[in-house]
């Protein structure tokens, strides 16, 4: 069996194919953002403002007159990198501090179980506002502000997986053969440690864009013109009882693609059988 | 019980004297001096000289958070720099709404999540439990500030039912409540109908069957009964964030509340009011989070035990 075979088993069930194939669309808008948009993201068309969705605009034009299919491609981009950057950076720093604290205990891992414990209570947007609160609006600190909001999960969920697996036989059996504390972290337990962990990490990306979308709706995210899928619902409000398209579609693409996130996620628990793992935590 | 509250309620110090130091940081962790950061615009040197006089600026930085803290504890966070009125003033005027709409949000999650999980878990695969699955799918990943706007949409700005903003009337509640309060259906639903098919399965159940207990009783006054720990234990865990949904809803529906205070003072980069409001956040989700441990004690011994 290969790495790939679960990954395989999940694609072929019926909601793991079809959230997969959702995905792929998504990846593309955002790779190839210039080449699928009718328009470009920024040109402004006062005129043509709050076009109803038609033969031009399939999605209709914003406030400014901008094609709100461009900008929702566009902002894909915009979604996808902060998540899929905030929660890689969350993953790695997870997996380096759950592992050290599980498999040293002691000092380090009661320091570090006391800061997770403390913030594993506040809800995730909490911890992403006081952050933000520090280092200001923006598209970095959004990202920041993520993986920092996200850190907890990801230690707590890495200690536990090392906890369950240092007393094995095999790594008495490698230590006893003369193997480093590092050798035996990174080279024997994160490897089995490690599915878990990017299964939560994928399914966290899900929860990742809707909090750059919610900071990006606060107007502490994205800053225009520079489109976001929760910036450009936050200009829409002016606009709700005029054009609700502008709320309406970039709301779409963030439920659809959490959705699938989600579906994709679930499937991949189910073919991995590595669901009472994840809810060990 | 008295004994594990008082246990419970001490254990809060070390985790509200943490949360209040990162908040008090946030003036000297912002670029620039932290005089700038806490004086109203076009002050007098006097009147600069006054405040840091206040705030101890010229002091060890653990002074200075002695004394934010002691000014705090005692109802004083200081002036805010747009509004020009006490930090507290603006929390107690705000405090009501969010207190009010979070607590109907918890009522409602509560009630609805555990008629839906329970129905659910009784009819399970027939269309009820395939509907409720479908619905708590949907009501996990679809954005809370979203559907508030949809809600907006189609029951204020379409059907005219209930305003669009604001908190005049009582009836402004009923979006924000079920904006909120359908991610915490989602999330009480899907944990009662794990737990009742897990309780339905046991040893007792069957017993019961065999007795020849009718079998609404059985779901109802045995099985259900059951299945309330985890849920319970979930709300207590995740009670904060029905708290933080009412930070993102206060904003959409424009409402008067912690949340919105927040928000704006964020974006005007008002730092006494986001000190205050953030402090007063994090001491409602750490109350909250009490609560449901309190409950989660009286009703099953087996915690009672686990903190002695």
């Amino acid at each position: 069996m290969t790495a790939f075979a679960p990954i395989r088993t999940a694609i072929w069930s019926p909601r793991g194919g079809v959230s997969a194939a959702v995905l792929v669309l998504v990846v593309a808008c955002a790779l190839f953002a210039p080449l699928i948009a009718p328009y470009a993201y920024d040109i402004q068309n006062l005129p043509g403002a709050n076009t109803e969705p038609g033969a031009a605009h399939w999605m209709g034009t914003d406030e400014f007159g901008r094609d709100l299919m461009s900008r929702i491609i566009y902002g894909a981009r915009t979604s996808l990198s902060v998540a899929v950057t905030a929660i890689s950076i969350s993953v790695a720093a997870g997996l380096t501090l759950g592992a050290m604290a599980g498999y040293f205990g002691g000092w380090f891992d009661r320091a570090v179980t006391a800061v997770v414990d403390l913030t594993w209570s506040f809800p995730e947007i909490l911890i992403a506002l006081i952050l933000i609160a520090i280092i200001g609006p923006g598209l970095e600190s959004t990202m920041v502000a993520i993986s920092i909001a996200y850190l907890a999960q990801f230690t707590r969920l890495t200690r536990a997986q090392i906890m369950a697996l240092k007393n094995e036989t095999y790594v008495e059996a490698t230590t006893n053969l003369g193997a480093g504390h590092f050798h035996i972290i990174f080279r024997h337990l994160l490897p089995n440690a490690l599915t878990p962990v990017i299964v939560a990490g994928m399914l966290a990306t899900g929860d990742a864009i809707i909090l750059e979308a919610t900071l990006g709706f606060f107007g502490l995210g994205a800053q225009p013109p520079t489109p976001s899928w929760g910036a450009m619902m936050s200009s829409g409000t002016a606009q709700i009882f005029i054009a609700p398209w502008i709320i309406i579609f970039p709301g779409l693409a963030i439920a659809i693609t959490v959705i699938s996130i989600n579906l994709f996620g679930d499937a991949l628990i189910e073919a991995l059988d590595i669901r009472n793992r994840l809810r060990s935590v | 019980m008295i004994s594990f509250f008082i246990k419970r309620l001490l254990l809060l110090i070390p985790v509200f004297l943490a949360v209040s130091l990162v908040i008090f940081m946030i003036v000297h962790l912002v670029p620039g001096d932290p005089i700038d950061n806490l004086v109203q615009i076009n002050s007098s040197p006097e009147q600069k000289a006054a405040l840091a006089a206040k705030y101890g600026l010229d002091k060890p930085l653990y002074q200075q958070y002695t004394i934010w803290l002691g000014n705090a504890l005692t109802g004083d966070l200081g002036d805010a720099i747009i509004l020009r009125r006490p930090v507290a003033d603006l929390i107690a005027q705000n405090l009501p709404h969010s207190l009010s709409l979070g607590a109907l949000a918890l009522l409602f999650s509560t009630v609805v999540g555990i008629t839906a999980g329970a129905l659910a878990a009784i009819y399970k695969d027939s269309w009820i439990d395939r509907v409720t699955m479908t619905l708590i799918l949907l009501g996990s990943t679809v954005p809370g500030f979203w559907l508030g706007l949809l809600l907006i949409m189609l029951f204020a700005v379409q059907l005219g039912w209930f305003p669009v903003s604001g908190a005049r009337s009582w009836d402004a509640l009923v979006l924000p409540v079920l904006t909120i309060g359908l991610g915490g259906v989602a999330l009480v639903a899907r944990v009662t109908r794990v737990a009742m098919i897990e309780t339905a399965r046991k040893d007792f159940v069957m017993m019961l069957h065999a007795k020849g207990v009718p079998p609404w009783r059985i779901e109802l006054r045995h099985v259900l009964r059951h299945a309330l720990l985890p849920v319970v234990t979930i709300l207590s865990l995740r009670i904060g964030w029905i708290l933080g949904g009412a930070v993102t809803v206060e904003f959409v529906f424009a409402r008067p509340g912690l949340g919105s205070l927040l928000i704006t003072s964020l974006n005007q980069r008002d730092y006494p009011v986001v000190q205050g409001a953030l402090l007063m956040l994090a001491v409602a989700v750490m109350l909250g989070t009490l609560l449901g441990d309190i409950v989660q004690a009286a009703m099953d011994p087996r915690v009672r035990e686990r903190i002695k």
